[in-house]
């Protein structure tokens, strides 16, 4: 898994890519979490995610949580086919802000 | 069609996209819709994320391997994984409820999902566990 943030005004943007799997979901929440943290909007771009397992789910469902006691919000944006699937599956596409 | 193929691989998390790819690869060779190909390789990955997570909980490093052996007979898919990790008590393999919305729980629940069985099989030698995965394609 790779990824990179942009900054614009409140919101923090995370692309990712690659696959994420529990190998990676430290390296992925230590990228997002502190985003989350700080009080900004965090926009999560699955685009170029090709795979994603429910540690993955996990790490989605955590910055969700955490952006709710902070008040702001995680939107996950363009998610792949894969991997929307992978969400629905785990029945969190009314519970995630997916746009 | 009838195949068979086992790979090893070390207990350990940079172990499972290696899982993914020996799995990939398997059912590459299996006429099926590319959906169910990924669904598959999902439980099976899932499976032996069980074992690095769950199995070894508490070990840092190991020396161990697990093996995972992928059989087709006409239309019924098995798939086994054999671990030397703590021994599983089948009754205690649960997944959260889905309505307790809280990281983790959800590999099982994966597993149980795209695959028609999941059954813990004794006696195999050398092993611990072997898990046994099955679905009719």
């Amino acid at each position: 898994m790779t990824y990179k943030v942009s900054e614009e005004g409140n919101v923090s943007t995370v692309f990712l890519n690659g696959e994420i799997d529990m190998d990676v979901t430290e390296k992925a929440k230590e990228v997002i979490l502190p985003l989350v943290e700080s009080g900004k909007e965090v926009h999560l771009n699955l685009k170029d995610v090709s795979y994603m397992d429910s540690s993955g789910i996990s790490v989605l469902i955590e910055s969700h949580q955490k952006a709710l006691e902070k008040n702001t919000k995680v939107i996950v944006k363009e998610v792949s086919k894969s991997v929307l699937k992978v969400i629905m599956m785990a029945k969190l596409e009314q519970i995630l802000n997916l746009e | 069609m009838n195949l068979s193929e086992s790979k090893d691989f070390p207990v350990s998390a940079a172990s499972l996209k290696e899982v993914r790819v020996f799995s990939r690869e398997v059912f590459e060779k299996i006429n099926l819709p590319q959906d169910q190909k990924d669904e598959l390789v999902l439980a099976i990955a899932e499976a032996a994320q069980n074992i690095v997570k769950h199995g070894y909980k508490g070990v840092e490093q190991t020396t161990d391997r697990m093996e995972i052996k992928i059989s087709l007979n006409d239309n019924q898919l098995e798939i086994g994984f054999y671990d030397k990790g703590k021994p599983v008590v089948p009754g205690n393999v649960q997944h959260r409820k889905l309505d307790d919305i809280k990281p983790g729980g959800l590999g099982t629940f994966f597993i149980k999902q795209i695959m028609d069985g999941a059954v813990f099989k004794k006696d195999e030698q050398g092993w611990v566990n072997h898990l046994v995965l099955t679905k009719k394609i």
